[in-house]
């Protein structure tokens, strides 16, 4: 039942569609399976590529997908790295080019900031109940 | 003839349900009285049949009878017998069956055993339960009926997805399905107390192993469905905050809430309201996991929109059964008093911000899953993952966390935190040594670091409770809650150590080539083709050495399945008790070299040992209830012996 289909493929819109077509018949990228040398880099290239999604896969990101696209990413990504770009410039990058879905980070934006101020709210709002349930009643009972 | 036989029943199975609800509402009014004597039969006969109907599609997946389309659509004759038979849930339509077929086995054994509630919160109870399954056999019957007829016969069937041909995956959905399902019951119970305005401790007890027996499936399916995502995806990954997992996380959230809620209600009496508000939110979840694995939402919003018959149905069943639930809830309420009251620091206060905090991660959880299918369908596509759900629900885990290494050494109703001041003490230096052999280590990450430090301290606090007291005389019970918390623990501390400590190597080998990751030298001697029943397949060999150990032979394979096409990676692992080897073979690439792709993950197996020990811990805490149960309820059939011989 888990990730029925992940070889689905979730094709948004026809455009993602021929991007990644185009791309499957070349041959795969170097650095898609392939780790940058300076460890330091690396570690900067994979937190980095877990937080990217595959768009062509169901829930993945492109550091655990065997999807032809995902590869190309991971090779983008090295490459950029290894040249001395920074993680979040590289990000900002391909949520240009892909739009905001590519990243699994949320900014905050007209359009996510609900998912900012839900939990302060529920943290307000759970430290309303716990202070209604037990602070005020502990008060009353130590008089 | 199965087919039609497993079709009737399932109608039957569907009309005593509906004889269920009439009977059971109409026998709470002054007129229907009489009616009563027909819902426990009712329910029980429904469970038969309903069992029948799903017994009768085993048979026709077994068989591999192809004139049915379901079968055809999802298996095929040259699979193993095993998979055969897990194709039955392996679908939709077959999911759905099982779904109100456990359904209606909980409501008959319900019908059957349960005598201890007034007999009015039963019916009511029992009524709720044909409520909820009534809108399922609806949804089976008229929108997904698994019987239905392929004629003319086909020849050969599609075939089970190859990522599901896999012994894990075999039980993986009935496991979750027994959870899922059963906290149906704990919802039938919460709507009945509500309707007959009995919310007493004895009602908790009554709950209470429903809860437990759920919260154990839970807690099992969703520690295997994390170890197949982990072995079987074949890149190391166990948890993806993936909006299925979710869909499993979010009912377990809730009933580990409720179990704890419930635990109050019994012992103390209080926290009636937040138990039947837990009892109505955890099945809501359940439904809301249902609906969005099977309305086809997830793959994609628009995929939904465009055959959304099947997606409305269980939405429109989502928004009745809990609606409906809710308005009871929101009417009478305020009609159940809160119970007896507690201090701050007590066992209550410790388990109040338990569920507060369980509460707000399940929020958080929530809307994390939901926000993005919501945007979608407005065109504005966002992602959120891991970068989110870690951090945030970290927030409400870790003073979650804290209160637990501290919380069951507290008494119930008033305790002070002086008088347990040497646990405390016990449970901060155990932070503290985490602290410092965690810097130790260096440059972990913020979130592993916290992981670490608050595993230890759990590790100490969960044993503390059993310092001072008789071993072999401490309640099942007891131990049940010290194991689970221990496995809370066990299960923190791998996932911490597999983000802080995983080594990862990506290398291009030919055979005779080595490559090293984290402590382990691995040689790759050489590819092989093999075969299996359905599936060809690339092997590489290997020996895998770990420090100066002799070497121990692993073998990933690269599948190649023919019915219906598709490349899996088998991945091959090592488990040592520090951790786990974990390979995996991929592509050759043009030079002839192949993708070898290596992990060393230090304690990562502790994730599951730490499920494990949850569930194990739920099932001595169930054991250890009924037995007290069964002892009560022998000890007062006793006294009633002897009271009636007295009167002779």
């Amino acid at each position: 039942m888990k990730r029925l289909s992940i070889f689905v493929i979730v094709l948004a819109t026809l455009g993602y569609g021929q991007v990644a077509l185009a791309q499957d018949s070349l041959p795969p990228a170097p650095y898609a399976y392939r780790q940058l040398d300076d460890p330091q880099q690396e570690h900067e290239a994979e937190e980095l590529m877990e937080s990217l999604r595959c768009l062509t896969c169901q829930s993945q990101s492109i550091a655990d997908s065997d999807a032809p696209m995902a590869g190309d990413m991971r090779h983008q990504v090295r490459t950029r790295i290894a040249a001395g770009e920074s993680p979040e410039h590289i990000r900002q990058w391909l949520m240009e080019r892909y739009g905001d879905y590519i990243s699994y980070t949320p900014r905050m934006s007209n359009d996510t900031w609900p998912l900012f101020a839900v939990p302060v709210l529920l943290f307000l709002g759970a430290g309303l109940i716990v202070w209604r349930r037990i602070g005020r009643r502990s008060g009353k009972d130590s008089q | 003839m199965i087919a039609e036989f497993g079709l009737a029943a399932l109608w039957l199975a569907a009309a005593l349900a509906a004889l269920q609800l009439l009977s059971g509402c109409l026998s709470l009014t002054e007129k229907g009285q009489n009616l009563a004597l027909l819902v426990r039969p009712a329910a029980v006969i429904q469970a038969v049949l309903c069992a029948a109907a799903f017994g009768s599609l085993l048979l026709l997946f077994a068989r591999t009878d192809l004139s049915v389309l379901l079968v055809a659509m999802n298996s095929h004759s040259a699979k193993p017998m095993i998979f055969k038979v897990a194709a039955t849930w392996g679908n939709h339509e077959g999911s759905m069956l099982l779904w109100v077929t456990v359904m209606a086995l909980a409501g008959g054994l319900i019908a059957l055993i349960e005598k201890r509630l007034p007999e009015r919160t039963m019916l009511a109870t029992l009524g709720a339960q044909a409520f909820v399954g009534l809108g399922f056999y609806a949804f089976l019957l008229f929108s997904s009926n698994p019987f239905e007829r392929l004629s003319p016969p086909a020849e050969q069937g599609m075939g089970l997805n190859p990522l599901l041909q896999d012994i894990g995956l075999a039980f993986h959905p009935p496991t979750l399905y027994l959870g899922y399902v059963g906290l149906s019951v704990a919802f039938s119970f919460a709507v009945g107390a509500l309707l007959t305005r009995n919310v007493t401790p004895e009602f908790a007890r009554v709950m209470r192993p429903w809860i437990l027996g759920a919260w154990i499936f839970l807690t099992l399916g969703i520690t295997a469905g994390s170890y197949w995502a982990y072995y079987e995806l074949g890149w190391g990954g166990w948890w993806f905050w993936d909006p299925v997992e979710n869909a499993s996380l979010m009912p377990w959230l809730a009933a580990t809430a409720l179990l704890h809620s419930a635990s109050v209600l019994a012992s103390r009496d209080a926290l009636r309201t937040w138990t039947i508000m837990l009892g109505v939110i955890a099945f809501s979840m359940s439904m809301m996991g249902t609906f969005l694995v099977r309305s086809g939402i997830l793959t994609s919003v628009h995929a939904f929109a465009v055959d959304p018959e099947r997606g409305s149905f269980i939405l429109a069943l989502l928004v009745l059964n809990i609606g409906a639930a809710l308005v009871l809830f929101a009417l009478r309420a305020n009609t159940i008093s809160e119970g007896q009251q507690f201090r701050a620091v007590s066992r209550e206060g410790a388990l109040v911000i338990n569920n507060v905090a369980l509460s707000a991660i399940l929020g958080i959880v929530l809307l994390g899953t939901l926000y993005p299918l919501l945007t979608e369908a407005f065109g504005i596509r966002v992602s959120v993952g891991p970068p989110y759900f870690n951090p945030v629900s970290a927030i409400f885990a870790v003073p979650m966390l804290i209160v637990l290494a501290v919380g069951p050494m507290l008494r119930w109703r008033r305790d002070s935190l002086g008088r347990i001041e040497k646990p405390i003490i016990a449970v901060i230096l155990a932070g503290l040594v985490g602290i410092i052999v965690a810097f130790s280590l260096g440059g972990i990450e913020l979130l592993p670091f916290i992981g670490i430090v608050l595993s230890l301290m759990v590790a100490v606090g969960s044993v503390l409770p059993l310092k001072g007291r008789s071993l072999r005389r401490l309640p099942l019970a007891v131990w049940g809650m010290v194991i689970a918390h221990l496995g809370i623990a066990v299960a923190l501390f791998g996932m911490s150590a597999d983000s802080a400590f995983t080594q990862q190597t990506l290398v291009a080998a030919s055979p005779g080539d080595v490559a090293k990751v984290g402590p382990w030298t691995i040689t790759l001697e050489s590819v092989d083709p093999v075969a299996g029943p359905n599936w060809t397949a690339l092997e590489g060999r290997m020996a895998a050495s770990y420090r100066d150990e002799p070497a121990q032979r692993i073998a990933p394979q690269s599948r190649t399945f023919w019915a219906p096409p598709q490349q899996t990676s088998e991945s091959a692992l090592l488990t040592r008790w520090n951790g786990q080897l974990y390979a995996v073979i991929g592509n050759e690439a043009e030079d002839g070299r192949w993708q070898l792709r290596l992990w060393w993950k230090p304690f990562v197996t502790f994730i599951w040992y730490g499920g494990i020990m949850i569930a194990l811990g739920g099932l001595l805490a169930l054991m250890g209830r009924v037995s007290v149960d069964l002892r009560r309820r022998h000890a007062q059939r006793r006294i009633e012996q002897r009271h009636e011989g007295y009167v002779q």
